[in-house]
């Protein structure tokens, strides 16, 4: 299964990155760091446009981020009714700045910019995957 | 080198609904812009079509609308950056009239978008994300800048009323403007009242799709001089991108788009921007117009908040911004819209904006944005 099962409507499902989807349903959301010369990347690249290189290996966004910034969204694009509201937001990893979805269950009230949050896989309806941000 | 100067400005009245085809709706912009003007078809070297893909049923719409203006058989191309495309296709008609190519270039704006169902304009829209990564989550134009407005409101307590007043200045500029879908005042609380479509940004937070088209007769200095008594000369001229995803952001409380492409922009230009007497900026959104102004430097980051409550962008105010009602008002027809700002600050140095004239404006400058953010273009133009 590859990003033709990515999120609530994929697109397109070819890109060398289709490892993501299958680390998603391991439990893992992953970035990419160059061997060569070390940058790393989210959303993952398997190149390196800085040195050129498609050496690359993938690690786990690990422990806690902070909330950026976030939006709850009531008109969803073709697709999306059935979703809306929804939280989109941006947060901030060790090295990584990541945009996703925030959890329903955490109350509009709760929800502070700079809040701790973990970042997770989400099985969607449908047999779909996605990942979201949950408060810690 | 040839100066390059702007000798002709025209645009379509901007509508929910054209009812006309893609090329007739450019047939209105280009009869404005060449009103006056001591030339005619056969003198226009060169026609750059500007807007955003996939909103018109025709391919290729170059062919189509070059045929129907008779610019046969001159070249005519595409150019592309989503909402900032007639400012992109200005900056490239000035780099052909500089290096010698050719001596006068039309760049022509226009976006139908009521050529597609409303379901079918909202699944292209869903594309203009990052299809792989950011799409498959829903993320839509509102939600983009309103991320940044939750962190700009976060960091520098801009409130919602400080949006909404901008929104409330531009509608009042709307409200004299002919050629805009939206001509009418709006009160603070019609703007604050209106319903959210992605916290913090509120209907009225937000301009509409739109059908439109805009001209722009773009002449070599010795031919400006020929044609016209009244050339606008281009002096500055900046552009830059940032990342398509929203996760490449660096900045969340500013466009490092705008910030790259005003340095450009200035520095080309020689000015400063306590030397510009009016602007047009890229109000998509409110958010949109409270970050142009610190971005442009009109304030310093966090004070533009300041600048709407102290009036500071009205007219008589010290740097009078969207005095035509901004793309709040006039609606966002996305390929036409660079060019329609373009239009209305040649209007201004031409001291021909009777419904909303600056007095004496002699410097002015047009922000002009391309999708979240993705595409910056800053232009600087004297009369």
């Amino acid at each position: 299964m590859g990003f033709e099962n990515f999120g609530t409507v994929s697109f397109t499902a070819e890109t060398k990155a289709a490892d993501f989807v299958t680390f998603l349903e391991q439990g893992k959301v992953m970035a990419t760091r160059c061997k060569k010369c070390g940058a790393t990347y989210f959303p993952p690249k398997l190149d390196c446009p800085k040195c050129l290189s498609s050496d690359v290996e993938w690690f786990e966004i690990k422990g806690g981020g902070r909330l950026a910034t976030y939006t709850i969204v009531n008109y969803g694009p073709t697709g999306f009714e059935d979703d809306a509201p929804y939280i989109l937001a941006i947060a901030d990893f060790d090295g990584v700045r990541v945009f996703g979805r925030l959890s329903k269950d955490i109350k509009e009230s709760d929800i502070k910019l700079g809040m701790g949050v973990k970042v997770i896989p989400v099985k969607l309806p449908g047999d779909r995957i996605g990942y979201e941000f949950q408060k810690v | 080198m040839q100066d390059v100067a702007i000798v002709g400005v025209g645009q379509s009245v901007f509508s929910r609904k054209c009812g006309v085809s893609i090329r007739e709706l450019c047939f209105e912009a280009y009869t404005e812009a060449m009103e006056g003007l001591d030339i005619t078809n056969s003198d226009i070297d060169a026609s750059i079509i500007c807007s955003a893909p996939e909103y018109d049923k025709q391919r290729s719409p170059s062919g189509s609308i070059s045929e129907y203006l008779e610019l046969t058989p001159k070249p005519t191309f595409y150019v592309e950056s989503v909402c900032s495309s007639s400012s992109t296709g200005l900056r490239v008609a000035w780099s052909l009239i500089k290096s010698g190519l050719h001596r006068v270039v039309a760049v022509i704006g226009f976006q139908k978008m009521s050529e597609l169902t409303s379901r079918e304009a909202a699944e292209r829209m869903s594309r203009g994300g990052d299809i792989i990564w950011e799409s498959p989550f829903g993320i839509t134009m509102p939600a983009g800048y309103a991320m940044y407005a939750r962190a700009h409101m976060a960091k520098y307590g801009t409130t919602e009323e400080h949006l909404a007043k901008i929104r409330v200045k531009n509608a009042s500029y709307g409200a004299k403007n002919l050629k805009a879908t939206y001509r009418k005042e709006v009160t603070l609380e019609d703007v604050l009242g209106s319903e959210v479509i992605a916290s913090p940004l509120k209907k009225f937070d937000c301009c509409a799709n739109a059908d439109g088209s805009s001209c722009i007769i773009v002449a070599s200095g010795d031919v400006a001089k020929r044609i016209t008594k009244i050339p606008v000369w281009i002096i500055g001229l900046g552009a830059a991108t940032d990342t398509m995803t929203m996760s490449g952001r660096k900045l969340l409380t500013g466009l490092r788009c705008t910030q790259e492409a005003a340095k450009q922009a200035y520095g080309m230009a020689g000015v400063k921007p306590e030397d510009i007497d009016v602007a047009e900026v890229h109000d998509c959104f409110t958010i949109a117009e409270m970050m142009a102004y610190e971005d442009l430097g009109f304030a310093k980051p966090g004070e533009g908040s300041r600048l709407i409550d102290e009036k500071r962008t009205y007219i008589g105010g010290k740097i009078p911004v969207n005095v035509d009602g901004g793309l709040l008002s006039k609606g966002h027809p996305i390929g036409a819209t660079g060019g329609s700002q373009i239009r209305t600050i040649v209007r201004q140095l031409r001291g021909q904006a009777s419904e909303a004239q600056v007095k004496g404006a002699e410097i002015g400058l047009v922000h002009n944005i391309g999708g979240i953010g993705q595409y910056g273009n800053v232009t600087i133009l004297r009369r």
